[in-house]
């Protein structure tokens, strides 16, 4: 696995390595070459390991006090907040952990997508990340069920008949995801079960995809490999570790900001209503980090239609590595497709504020443009745009322009012309 | 001996494989099927209800299976309206007779068909039901008429016990 083979000091520490290698696994570790110009947003990756962690930890000991039945759930949620030693500190981290753990993993998606970090060799460790997020979105929706107010009931019941667009097994397959004929406390207990199991798939993935990063190591702005060995790259310890500790900090800011001052902003008053089959609130809206996908669903007037777009939406970034048809990683040296990719990042925030609002009138002629240019970007523009596109000549090497301050394609010009 | 061999093997892998196909299947069933409506929730398929009450151009709503269902006393202008309904107009082609077997009265599932909502009575661009949640509109026969919904709302097995009575189930 390391580059070097590594001795433990100690005669006791040989004696275990050689029967269990976690020392030179932890060598490994903390030696792991990284490059050297990495900036701030490669520090998302250990921010997502810390909420992972924390979503974890707080989801085990609210565990110990909720009650998954349609007749006490609602109630033992309260009983968490108000009777509960510090229940209510740990379920407004849970809660809000859960936007936080959405907010570093959208930063995270669109850092690789500026620096290309899923082209060649990085696209099995893309694909475990889409999995990933695919996972999260099930963990979170079915987690916003659990406390069984009004938007978690019929929040279930919109997302649950989604299923039942498919033609001539849809419905069997909803009344089999209820266990009923409508959303009631078979579904609870199962979305529960199914909640409490996806972190830890998703913990086993994160190894995964650690482990495949560790292969061919991380991708950096400029988007060249590191040459081996070369001074193009520090270790991972200490440098990288207090560098992320320090971003982790300011990011756990943010985090405590929403928890302490704000902790149902980012929620629905709806929710604070038991769940009530027989009326449905008058505006139903997903958590936010869903909204952008929910516009996409919305804005297709047909039913399956509209499901099979929303799905692919999602789908389609797994086809990323082979849609992006240009050599070149990073948008530093691609002038058109840092275009684009702007232009992609307002496209993707317009369709979640359409995606907030009701889907009528001038909302749903956007959320249409929108969703329409979404995969015009992915499958006109990234294929064309490889082919047509007239890069920046690269820099030789990551310390080149690490020396000359930030990799500006400016002064990779100004050296170009200067040679 | 050389020719025959690999033909018997071969012969066990795919009987082999055959049969352990077979047991997993076996295995994995009980743990799909575990998940379907089970006997308690399927007893509770059928309920009575008492309409003595309704007035004319009221509706009440009732609970069936975990959904509600609406039962609609409508007025011989909502009737005449229904019935008026050219069959070229309807997204879900289907006759107001054959919705509502007293056609006073309308019994059917009150969740939209879209994605499961429940439409709001008197409401909408054909005075029948409006679902708030992605803006689909039913006429007086709980037809779709606008809107993102494929079917009409779902009418469900139900019979008069008596004149004030109604069995849905």
């Amino acid at each position: 696995m390391s580059d070097h083979e590594y001795v433990p000091a100690s005669k006791f520490g040989k004696w275990f390595n050689d029967r269990l290698p976690l020392l030179s696994l932890a060598s490994h570790l903390t030696d792991y070459p990284t490059p050297k110009n990495l900036n701030y947003w490669w520090t998302f990756g250990g921010i997502l390991t810390f909420c992972l962690i924390t979503q974890i930890v707080t989801g085990l000991t609210l565990a110990m006090h909720y009650i998954a039945h349609a007749d006490l759930a609602f109630e033992s949620v309260e009983h968490i907040m108000r009777d509960v030693n510090y229940g209510w500190l740990i379920r407004y981290i849970h809660a809000n952990g859960a936007s936080m753990f959405f907010l570093a993993v959208y930063i995270h998606i669109f850092r690789s997508l500026f620096y290309g970090s899923y082209k060649s060799p990085r696209e099995i460790i893309w694909i475990i990340g889409i999995i990933i997020y695919l996972l999260m979105m099930a963990a979170a929706f079915m987690g916003y069920v659990l406390p069984w107010g009004q938007m978690s009931f019929w929040g279930a019941t919109v997302i649950t008949n989604l299923f039942s667009a498919i033609p001539l097994v849809g419905e069997g397959i909803v009344n089999w995801l209820w266990g009923g004929y409508s959303v009631d406390n078979p579904t609870l207990t199962r979305f529960f079960t199914l909640h409490y199991l996806i972190p830890f798939l998703i913990l086993g993935l994160v190894v995964l995809h650690i482990w495949a990063l560790h292969i061919p190591g991380n991708n950096n702005p400029v988007g060249i490999d590191v040459k081996k060995p070369s001074k193009d790259t520090v270790p991972f310890h200490p440098y990288i570790v207090i560098k992320d500790a320090f971003a982790l900090l300011m990011f756990v800011i943010v985090f405590a900001f929403f928890v302490f001052y704000s902790p149902n902003i980012l929620g629905h008053a709806d929710n604070y209503i038991e769940a009530n089959p027989m009326v449905t609130p008058a505006h139903i809206v997903p958590e936010w980090y869903l909204l952008p996908f929910y516009a996409i669903l919305r804005s297709v007037p047909d039913k399956l239609m509209g499901v099979v777009a929303m799905l692919s939406a999602i789908l389609i970034l797994a086809a990323l590595p082979w849609l992006d048809t240009s050599k070149i990683r990073s948008a530093v040296f691609r002038p058109l497709y840092k275009q684009f990719y702007w232009i992609l990042v307002v496209d993707v925030l317009v369709l979640g504020y359409v995606g907030a609002m009701p889907a009528e009138g001038l909302y749903l002629l956007i959320a249409r443009v929108a969703t329409a240019y979404y995969f015009i970007h992915f499958l006109i523009i990234l294929p064309v745009l490889g082919f047509k596109e007239k890069t920046i000549p690269l820099p030789l090497s990551i310390t080149e322009p690490v020396l000359g301050g930030m990799p500006m394609a400016s002064a990779v010009k100004k050296k170009e012309s200067l040679n | 001996m050389s020719e025959k061999k690999p033909e018997r093997r071969e012969f066990l892998f795919t009987a082999s494989y055959a049969v352990g196909a077979v047991g997993v299947g076996a295995v994995v069933w009980p743990l799909v099927d575990q998940m379907n409506p089970d006997a308690s929730v399927k007893a509770l398929a059928s309920t009575e209800v008492d309409i003595s009450a309704v007035q004319s151009g009221k509706s009440i709503t009732v609970l069936w299976r975990g959904k509600p269902v609406f039962i609609k006393r409508r007025t011989p202008d909502e009737i005449a309206e229904a019935k008026a309904v050219k069959m070229e107009d309807l997204k879900d082609p289907e006759k107001d007779e054959d919705r509502a077997k007293n056609p006073e009265w309308l019994v059917m599932v009150g969740v939209c068909t879209h994605l499961g909502c429940v439409p709001l009575n008197d409401k909408g661009d054909y005075n029948g039901w409006f679902c708030p949640c992605h803006g689909s509109h039913y006429d007086t026969s709980g037809r779709i008429r606008k809107g993102p919904a494929p079917l009409n709302m779902e009418v469900p097995k139900y019979e008069f016990v008596n004149s004030n009575t109604i069995k849905i189930g």
